[in-house]
Parts: C-alpha cells; sequence; structure tokens
C-alpha cells in the first residue's frame, strides 16, 4: 500500500446490539448479535474504498461507526489522528462537517415537510455559515450534483422530484459543506436502473474532483469495482479479506471472496469461471459458528478452522483472514505493518 | 429568482398552519368548532350578553324574593333560581369558567404530555425509564378523588381542576406522544439531521414536534371535555368554588334546592345541555384529528 497520509484508522471495533432479557439469558442465548465484531483497518486521504458483503454482515453497521451515529462496544475509531468514540459538544460538532453520509433511500433520507432550499440549508446553518452566502453554496453544489437549473428545484418539495434527482440532492446536502470524508450506503440500490450509472458518474467525479475519502457499501461487487480501487470484504461482523479492488476480482484469495467473485452474473474475460459451491444461508449471526465464521459453508474448511480463529496473513497487498494463508505471513514478501 | 425571501416567508406560514390543520373536511368536527366558537363569543361577550349580575339576588316589583320564577315570568328569559338569581345570566357566565378551565387544563395536558412524550422518546435510555415509571404511577392516581383531596389541601377554587389535570392527565398524551416520537426517531431524515451536524434541540423542534402536533391537538381537545366534566362533578359535588358561576354550580344549586321536585327544568336542563353540547364538541373535534392522524380508519 502507498504510504499516504491515514484519515481513518479503526483499531479491533466492535459493535454489539443486546438482544433478549432475563430469561433468555438463564436459557444460555446469546446476548447480544455481532454485528461488527473487531475490526480493523485504515483509510487513507483521497482513497476510495469499497464495503463488500452480503446482507447482515456488517457493513452498514461499519459505516454507521465511521460517522459517529453509533458508538462502538469495544476498540477505537479514529478521525484526522482524534479519537471519535469520545468526543462530543465543539469537537463532534467539528466532525460533523467533515464526515457525511450519502443514504441508501433517497426517498426517506428527506424530510417530506421542507423544501430541497430548506434541507440543503439545514447543514449550512449547522456550520453557521453566514446567510448572505449560502444561497451561493447552494447553486454551486447543485452544479456539482449535476442539477445544474437549481432553482427549478430549490422551492420544490421531496415529494415532487424523482428518484434520481433526490438522490442527487441527498449527495449535494451530504457535499455542501465540503467534507474530508463520505459514506455512501448503497446509495443506488432503491433507484431504477436507468438512472444508477448516472448517479454513480456523479459520485465518481465528485469524489476526484474533490479529493473525498470515500467508503462504499455496497453487496454489489461490480459496482464497488466501478467506483472504488481498494475493496474490503465482510463477513457476519469480520473482515475476510482487504486489498486493492482489481487484484480481489482477478484473484480472490478467500475462499469467500472467490465465492462472491464467482457469483456475479456477468461473464467477465478475466475472472474465474469455476462457481465455487458454498452453502446457501448465512448462519444465524446471533450464533456465529466457533473459531473462523465462515467455516460452515467453506469447502476448503479442516478442524483448525473450528477452533481458532484467523487472523490476518499478509499476501501482496492484501490481508486475507483465512488459515489456507498462514503460512504467508512467514514468507519475505510480507513487508508493512501487518495489522 | 429577484426575492428569494418572500416565497419562503410565506411557505414557512403555511407550514405553521398546515401544522395546526383545523380538521375541516369532517361535517362532525366542523359542527364541533362552530358549537366552540359559539360558547367562546358567549363567554368573550358574557357582561353583555347576561342581563343581570349572576350572583345577585332579584326582587319583584313588590319587594318580593324573586324565587322560582317560571321562564319569561317577569322579564327573566329563563327565570330565576330558589335565591333570586338569574339563570339565564347564570348559564352565560358559566360558559366563561367552562372555557378557560377547559381551555386551560387542555393546554396544560397537551403541553406537558408532549414535552414528556417527546423528551422520554427521543432521549431514551433513563430518562426514558424515569418519565415512564412516573407515567405509571400518574395512572395508578385515581382521579376525582384526587381533586377533592386537592380542594381539601388548597382554596376550593376552579383552578384546583387545572393543577390535578396538569399533574395526572398527561400521562396518556405524554405514553401516546412517546411511541410516536420513538418511530420518528429512526426516520431517515432524523439521521440525515443529526449527520449534518444538528442539535438535538433544533432535531426536535424541527423534524419530531411538527410530526407530533396532530397528536397533541387530538389528546388537548379530548382533556377540554375532561377539565369541564370534572369541574361539573365537583362542583356538584361541593367540593367547588363557590364563588364563581359554572354550570357545575348550577346543578348543585338546583340538586340542593329541590328543583327536580319543584319541576324546575327551566333550572337545570340548560346547564346539562351545555355541558353535553361542549364536551361532545371536544370529541367532534378530536374524531376530526383523529381522521387525520389514521385515515384508515375510515371505514
Amino acid at each position: 500500500m502507498t504510504e499516504t497520509e491515514a484519515l481513518v484508522r479503526v483499531e479491533g471495533a466492535r459493535l454489539h446490539y443486546p438482544i433478549g432479557g432475563i430469561v433468555s439469558a438463564m436459557r444460555g442465548l446469546p446476548s447480544a448479535v455481532k454485528a461488527v465484531d473487531g475490526i480493523s483497518f485504515t483509510l487513507h486521504r483521497g482513497e476510495s474504498v469499497g464495503l463488500l458483503g452480503e446482507s447482515g454482515c456488517g457493513k452498514t453497521s461499519t459505516g454507521r461507526l465511521l460517522l459517529k451515529l453509533d458508538d462502538p462496544t469495544d476498540g477505537h475509531i479514529t478521525f484526522d489522528g482524534e479519537d471519535i468514540t469520545t468526543i462530543r459538544g465543539e469537537a463532534l460538532r467539528r466532525f460533523r462537517t467533515r464526515a457525511q453520509l450519502i443514504f441508501q433511500n433517497p426517498f426517506e433520507a428527506l424530510n417530506p415537510r421542507f423544501t430541497i432550499r430548506a434541507a440543503l440549508s439545514e447543514p449550512l446553518e449547522n456550520a453557521r455559515i453566514p446567510r448572505a452566502e449560502r444561497e451561493a453554496r447552494i447553486h454551486r453544489v447543485m452544479d456539482l450534483v449535476r442539477l445544474p437549473d437549481a432553482a427549478q428545484f430549490l422551492d420544490r418539495y421531496p415529494h415532487q422530484l424523482s428518484g434520481g434527482q433526490l438522490q442527487r440532492i441527498v449527495m449535494a446536502r451530504a457535499l455542501i459543506l465540503e467534507p474530508d470524508f463520505v459514506v455512501a450506503d448503497e446509495p443506488v440500490s432503491m433507484l431504477d436502473v436507468s438512472v444508477r450509472a448516472g448517479v454513480l458518474n456523479v459520485f465518481r467525479e465528485v469524489r476526484a474532483r474533490m479529493g473525498l475519502t470515500a467508503v462504499y457499501i455496497s453487496h454489489d461487487l461490480a459496482l464497488v469495482r466501478y467506483v472504488c480501487e481498494r475493496t474490503i470484504v465482510m463477513y457476519l461482523g469480520r473482515i475476510v479479506e482487504d486489498g486493492p479492488t482489481e487484484d480481489l476480482v482477478r484473484e480472490p484469495l478467500h475462499p469467500y471472496t472467490k465465492a462472491l467473485v464467482a457469483a456475479v452474473p456477468v461473464p467477465h474475460p478475466d475472472q474465474s469461471h469455476d462457481p465455487l459451491p458454498i452453502g446457501r444461508g448465512a448462519p444465524d449471526p446471533r450464533n456465529p459458528p466457533s473459531g473462523c465464521s465462515f467455516r460452515d459453508r467453506c469447502p476448503m474448511a479442516h478442524a483448525r478452522c473450528a477452533v481458532e480463529e484467523p487472523g490476518p496473513s499478509r499476501v501482496g497487498q492484501r490481508l486475507v483472514h483465512c488459515h489456507l494463508y498462514d503460512q504467508a505471513d512467514t514468507r519475505p514478501a510480507a513487508r508493512g505493518t501487518p495489522a | 429568482m429577484t426575492n428569494p425571501d418572500t416565497p419562503r416567508r410565506a411557505g414557512r406560514l403555511r407550514r405553521a398552519f398546515a401544522g395546526l390543520r383545523l380538521p375541516l373536511h369532517d361535517p362532525l368536527a366542523i359542527a364541533g368548532l362552530a358549537i366552540y366558537a359559539a360558547f367562546i363569543v358567549i363567554a368573550i361577550f358574557a357582561p353583555q350578553i347576561a342581563t343581570h349580575d349572576p350572583t345577585e339576588i332579584l326582587f319583584t316589583d313588590d319587594f318580593q324574593l324573586a324565587a322560582d320564577l317560571r321562564p319569561g315570568e317577569d322579564g327573566y328569559i329563563m327565570g330565576t333560581t330558589t335565591l333570586g338569581r338569574d339563570v339565564f345570566s347564570q348559564l352565560v357566565w358559566g360558559s366563561r369558567s367552562a372555557l378557560v378551565i377547559g381551555l386551560t387544563a387542555a393546554f396544560m395536558v397537551a403541553l406537558i404530555g408532549s414535552i414528556v412524550g417527546v423528551v422520554a422518546g427521543y432521549f431514551g435510555g433513563w430518562t426514558d425509564t424515569l418519565l415512564m415509571r412516573l407515567a405509571d404511577v400518574a395512572f395508578g392516581i385515581p382521579f376525582l378523588p384526587f381533586v377533592i383531596v386537592l380542594a381539601a389541601f388548597l382554596e376550593p377554587s376552579i383552578w384546583n381542576v387545572v393543577i390535578a389535570m396538569a399533574l395526572i392527565l398527561w400521562r396518556d398524551t405524554g405514553r401516546v406522544i412517546r411511541s410516536q416520537t420513538l418511530t420518528l426517531r429512526t426516520r431517515a431524515y432524523v439521521e440525515a439531521a443529526r449527520i449534518s451536524g444538528s442539535s438535538d434541540v433544533k432535531i426536535i423542534l424541527r423534524h419530531i414536534v411538527p410530526n407530533v402536533l396532530p397528536l397533541s391537538f387530538l389528546y388537548g381537545s379530548i382533556a377540554i371535555g375532561w377539565a369541564i366534566l370534572t369541574e361539573a362533578s365537583i362542583s356538584f359535588l361541593g367540593f367547588g368554588d363557590p364563588t364563581s358561576i359554572s354550570w357545575g354550580y348550577m346543578l348543585q344549586d338546583a340538586y340542593a334546592s329541590q328543583a327536580l321536585s319543584k319541576r324546575s327544568y327551566y333550572w337545570f336542563v340548560p346547564p346539562g345541555l351545555c355541558i353535553i353540547l361542549i364536551v361532545s364538541a371536544g370529541f367532534f373535534i378530536s374524531r376530526g384529528y383523529e381522521k387525520i392522524l389514521f385515515p384508515k380508519l375510515d371505514r
């Protein structure tokens, strides 16, 4: 990995949601869903990282942790050198101007009672941008998200706009304070296929132009490949593989990543063609398997996987959490800082 | 866009009124509003409408006590009481205390209930636990005996009813508004407001309260009826304020003077009717709000 400045650093973050009560605790049932269970990674400035995984793997929870919408049960998250798990007051307010979220569902992310102008003004008010400057900034950001005829939209209400337009407004709202860091949580999954490309292109373009550090959460490898140079694959609250997207697609290492790549329906000349048979359903997240959480669906599982949780192994530019690659750690190729 | 401020301001006003959302689509609710309007006019102009001082003891021309006169007799529109007071004037002045009690009590109930509900629902945690256990305590206190005890400790006054309602009847409003807030809190746009840096107070005022207001009005309009009924009950039981004329006081006075055996229907039927009218008007209005809130209730 090229040595650039780290913007976001996640160290052993866990997010456990308590479930059940006294009765289920007495029956020996699990007391928490481990939505995020000890993940570590670093986001470098200007980097665009895909967070990939199936439903319930903890990718949205991870995004919420990154933006301090939830506080981790355990572990630390630092943003630009500052531990955001403990900040409040003025420091939190400053953080809110620098880290933003692009919502999954644009139809719900805007209060139906407010005009577009009011929706876009809210972050400006909170950042204490003088009133005189607001209108100009609104127009600038509308240009940025390719809604140049701003006057036509600003006095309308969200229900009067189309999904693609709304998602651009949601994006505009996230970008209006010119943040350093943006988390996009499946920003096109609620949109018609016909407008997805437009929104994605705006996202790519804006990211490049503003030099944003971005996390793109998705279950769709093809989309992640389109917007992100690096990809982190998650499974049941843990990271299974982390590395450059192209490497990951061309030569997936972890059995789960192999299955994901094989599952992409579009035939592609430079991807493996042998689909990997893995079990259909993910296990109950309340009660994940011991050791490696993927072992009950993994065709390569062996005895050790049931006992020991695989740590990160470095393979080239990648980190893989799988016992198959444990030996790689000792190879001379393994340079840099093992997490 | 020559003047961007004007349309925005108009929109804000319109939104403020839309937030109030009087239920003008339902005929019964309109009837309720009309009844209220009529009583409000009567209450405001009570000194002009009333023909006599409601507490003045009246005499006939031949210096006899003007007691138990029938309606129309000696020019008394609705007759007089056993003590020689004008029933019509009492009825007119009674609307004043009824409305004052009803509206202040409703305001207190809606205000306290809404604040408790929004705070408990939005912040959750121990704040929620504390406030909801308080609501449980309020649910455990029997209402009418509590008002009587309060009247015993304080001076008998029409405000006892208001105080008692403020202390106890916020419980239903608080519970319902809390549950509404719980669902609103998880809306994506509330989360979006938080990410854009809005403080809790701002989120509550901007994104939660406008959605909770119709429910507050619903419970407020129910509380009006409750307050008037309670005041009437308290006065009828004799724990009311003897110096202020209310419909409940009129009923108590008539009851104590054996008006029924004297067949003085003109004395106790009108205040009874007024209570029925204004209480049911309150329920009609609340029904209208219910229709706004839960449109699917309509068959």
